[in-house]
């Protein structure tokens, strides 16, 4: 009649120690910790930032700025291709997000068509990623298809993904946490990192470092006028008064692609500077470069600022050399940092930015504490002032066990307990009280109608069970949904909440019944104490 | 007095809940255009999350220097900036938007900057920056949220009892939706992504209840064929009566540590919730109820079950 079978009585001591065994280390003190955890269970919560304070930046991969480059590149590209060919071509241009070029001579469209599709990269799907399109006027358009940009931008995202994982490693911020987020987005979460500056400066710059020689073939005060030469460019220079300007050639000698090594140190008049080396492909090609046109000038050349453009006095065949330019002690060192680390594929706009002070997450930990602790004495008054001793002391030991189990569950998986995550953690709580309450009642109602105590036990949790499950899977409905589309603390908040759902329902149907079924067992009341 | 306490409640009630039902209907669409006049002329006070722009929490050595700091603001050129006392004396908390054509996460490094300079040993307990593209995403996901998981509930109330159950508990989620937001609008308090985690909390917990309501609903249906649909709604609410006071009790209970000891941070959150139970517990009784009231309920088509001599009540 009142049966409790074995199997349900060791799932019930398997689920409490699962509990305690999890839920221990979180009270463990390291010493203990640590000698046992190779065989014992030692994951602790995971405290979200707003608990432990913390850093959470949500970057945007500029896919803009990338396309921009990829049809710079495009247009280099086709210079070079058609020039090769010896094809005739005039207005090699981007227009519209595309690149238009007119050839002269209609006879040679075919084979120029030929030519510039072989531009494309090779696509998974087979063909190239770019398409050639001829006009009648002898016109022909090149242009990206959309898997090419999707294609592109995934590949930003990974690159920028590694990179900025070195960039911060070397900062010393401890477990920072980078992850890519929708199609061109990544979170980095570097937790205990209060200051988000420090984290900013070696994030906000591409670092895409690049020597060019200085064209001087015409004034700069032409080029500003208008006459910029074709395979040349005006750049902004970081020497000289705001607004100076000097006219690089586009073609890179050197990129920075090709450093192998680059240190902050200070030049002979103890100014900061940056020492580097070249890798051997690198050197060549710069002792190359310097020998072809030693007395002339070559520009460094950062995110398409130039840093300085010295003469070059002699050949440069060591691969290493120093770049100076206005830079203090500290920006120097950042510099140093982003060149090891590699350029970002393209610049990344901070788009959402979250701080939290570890003094504001310590608050916030003993608020919730004395929250929690609050809430489970409360509770457990007014459980026993309710229901006596008997009734009211098994809610709470199966509350106890609930607690132990979302807990265990949370650091086993290792979820992040987030500030609303106590919050939910403290609703679950008052949500599996209502379980026992419903079981309470029903039994109440039994035992009025007229049946005898054991009778009256069973049917009451018989009678509750559906209500419990059927009101436990709205509220995982609503905590999925939460888990969905929520974002941060909130994730956490229904993690919580998720979890809570099942072990209450555990914990109503298992561990209160064997508390009721072994009370009863023991004591054959002629009448429930309810 | 009887010990447990739960003796002294009464064993049987006969509160006469559908009699007050037209009150509680004139009360309830009063509450529901107070709230939505209030989305009108108040609006809702939406946080960085929603609006977009920069939040900046600090505490100073001494009492905060409000009107001081907001004059700073204003002087390094940022848009309606204000400036806002924040649980203790030495706290604020600074809001703006940033200038335009200025990226707000820089920007924030510069202002923080001079803050540090023109306050000595201003502390930053806080800072979020939120571009207004994200802004717009966040609202929109929160708005998603909230409308599938009603239509969810929808369906399994539907799968579970039957349609007009679920258009009842529908209409009574969109009641405690539009009044537990009215709340916050009337009286100020933020609105941010945690309140969309609140306002589904109230969803579960209302629907909670719900549920719990038309599962002795539909028991009662069953076993008395011939009873108006009035008066077992009367009877359901009264054999239930018990638990629903203990489970609202426990958790306001639970909850009230959190509401008055948890910080402002956590605040409007646990003040969410904590309203949304008592309106979830009302609408439960007097919006979802009085719904299938009007709209009938289907007796006929399930199997009847047998009356067990003991299982009435007397």
């Amino acid at each position: 009649m009142l049966s409790f079978p074995r199997w349900r009585m060791f799932l019930c001591l398997a689920a409490v120690l699962f509990g305690v065994a999890f839920t221990l280390p979180n009270v463990l003190p390291d010493s203990v910790l640590t000698p046992i955890s190779s065989w014992a269970p030692h994951q602790r919560l995971a405290l979200g930032l707003d608990l432990q304070g913390g850093s959470y930046l949500l970057l945007e991969v500029d896919t803009d700025a990338l396309k921009a480059e990829r049809l710079t590149n495009l247009v280099e590209d086709a210079r070079k291709t058609l020039g090769d060919g010896q094809i005739a071509f005039t207005g090699l241009a981007v227009a519209n997000g595309k690149v238009q070029v007119r050839i002269n001579d209609p006879g040679q469209i075919p084979a120029a068509q030929t030519a510039l599709q072989k531009l494309g990269a090779p696509m998974a799907t087979g063909g190239r990623d770019i398409s050639v399109v001829a006009a009648p006027d002898q016109t022909l358009t090149l242009q990206l298809s959309d898997q090419a940009l999707i294609a592109d931008g995934s590949k930003a995202v990974d690159q920028s993904i590694e990179i900025i994982r070195r960039r911060i490693d070397s900062l010393g911020t401890r477990e920072p946490n980078i992850l890519r987020q929708g199609v061109n987005r990544i979170v980095v979460e570097a937790p205990g990192e209060s200051d988000p500056e420090k984290l900013k400066s070696v994030i906000g710059q591409t670092a895409k470092l690049t020597f060019q020689m200085v064209d001087d073939t015409v004034s700069v005060g032409e080029a500003m006028a208008g006459q910029v030469p074709p395979d040349s460019i005006l750049l902004p220079s970081a020497e000289g008064p705001p607004g100076t300007m000097i006219l690089v050639k586009r073609r890179a000698l050197v990129s920075g692609e090709m450093l192998t090594d680059a240190r902050s140190g200070n030049d002979q008049y103890n100014r900061p500077d940056i020492s580097f080396r070249f890798n051997s492909a690198g050197a060549q090609r710069f002792a190359v470069a310097t020998t072809q046109n030693t007395g002339k000038r070559f520009a460094i050349v950062l995110d398409n600022k130039v840093l300085s453009a010295p003469s070059i006095n002699e050949p440069i065949t060591g691969g290493s050399g120093e770049i100076t330019g206005n830079f203090t002690t500290e920006s120097a060192g950042n510099l140093a940092l982003m060149l090891r680390s590699g350029a970002l594929p393209a610049p990344l706009k901070i788009v959402e930015q979250r701080t939290v002070g570890a003094e504001l997450g310590a608050d916030s930990v003993r608020a919730g504490a004395l929250a929690g602790v609050i809430a489970i004495i409360s509770i457990a008054a007014f459980m026993i002032l309710a229901y006596g001793f008997v009734f009211g002391g098994i809610s709470l030991i199966a509350l106890l066990i609930n607690m132990t189990m979302v807990l265990g569950t949370m650091s086993m998986t290792g979820a992040t307990l987030t500030l609303p995550g106590i919050a939910g953690l403290i609703l679950t709580i008052a949500m599996a009280v209502d379980a026992n309450v419903l079981i309470f009642e029903r039994t109440r109602d039994e035992e009025r109608a007229g049946r005898k105590p054991a009778m009256a036990i069973d049917n009451g949790f018989s009678r509750a069970t559906e209500s419990i499950l059927d009101a436990n899977v709205t509220t995982l409905i609503a905590a999925l949904i939460l888990f969905q589309f929520g974002a941060g603390p909130v994730r956490g908040f229904a993690w919580t909440l998720s979890i809570g759902v099942f072990t209450s329902v555990f914990s109503a149907l298992f561990i209160t019944r064997l508390l009721v079924v072994w009370w009863f067992r023991s004591t054959r009341n002629k009448r429930l104490p309810i | 007095m009887a010990w447990p306490l739960i003796r002294n409640l009464p064993k049987e009630t006969h509160f006469r809940f559908v009699a007050l039902a037209p009150y509680a209907a004139i009360l309830s669409a009063i509450a529901v255009i107070a709230s939505f006049a209030s989305f009108y002329f108040v609006g809702l006070n939406f946080g960085t999350d929603f609006k977009g722009g920069t939040l900046i929490e600090v505490s100073t050595p001494g009492p905060a220097p409000l009107s001081q700091l907001r004059n700073s603001l204003s002087a390094m050129g940022v848009h309606d900036a204000q400036v806002q006392g924040f649980g203790g004396p030495q706290n604020a908390v600074l809001r703006f938007e940033p200038t335009a054509n200025v990226d707000p996460a820089a920007a924030v490094g510069q202002i923080k900057s001079k803050l540090q300079a023109q306050y000595p040993g201003i502390k930053f307990t806080r800072e979020d920056v939120v571009g207004p593209k994200v802004s717009g995403e966040l609202f929109k996901s929160g708005l998603i949220a909230l409308g599938v998981s009603i239509g969810l509930m929808l369906l399994y109330i539907w799968f579970r009892f039957q349609l007009q159950f679920g258009l009842g508990a529908v209409i009574a989620l969109f009641h405690d939706i539009i009044l537990t937001m009215g709340i916050l609008s009337i009286c100020r308090i933020e609105f941010s992504m945690p309140s969309i985690a609140a306002l589904l909390t109230v969803i579960g917990y209302s629907m909670n209840e719900k549920v719990i309501s038309f599962d002795r609903l539909r028991e009662n249906l069953r076993k008395y064929k011939r009873m108006p649909l009035a008066d077992i709604i009367n009877l359901s609410e009264n054999e239930r009566l018990s638990r629903t006071l203990i489970t609202g009790s426990t958790a306001l209970l639970a909850l009230s540590g959190m509401l008055f000891l948890g910080g402002p941070t956590i605040f409007p959150v646990v003040f969410a919730m904590v309203f949304g139970i008592f309106v979830g517990t009302y609408s439960s009784i007097y919006v979802a109820l009085p719904v299938i009231l009007l709209w009938g309920a289907d007796r006929g088509d399930d199997e009847a079950q047998p009356l067990k001599p003991m299982n009435a009540r007397p």
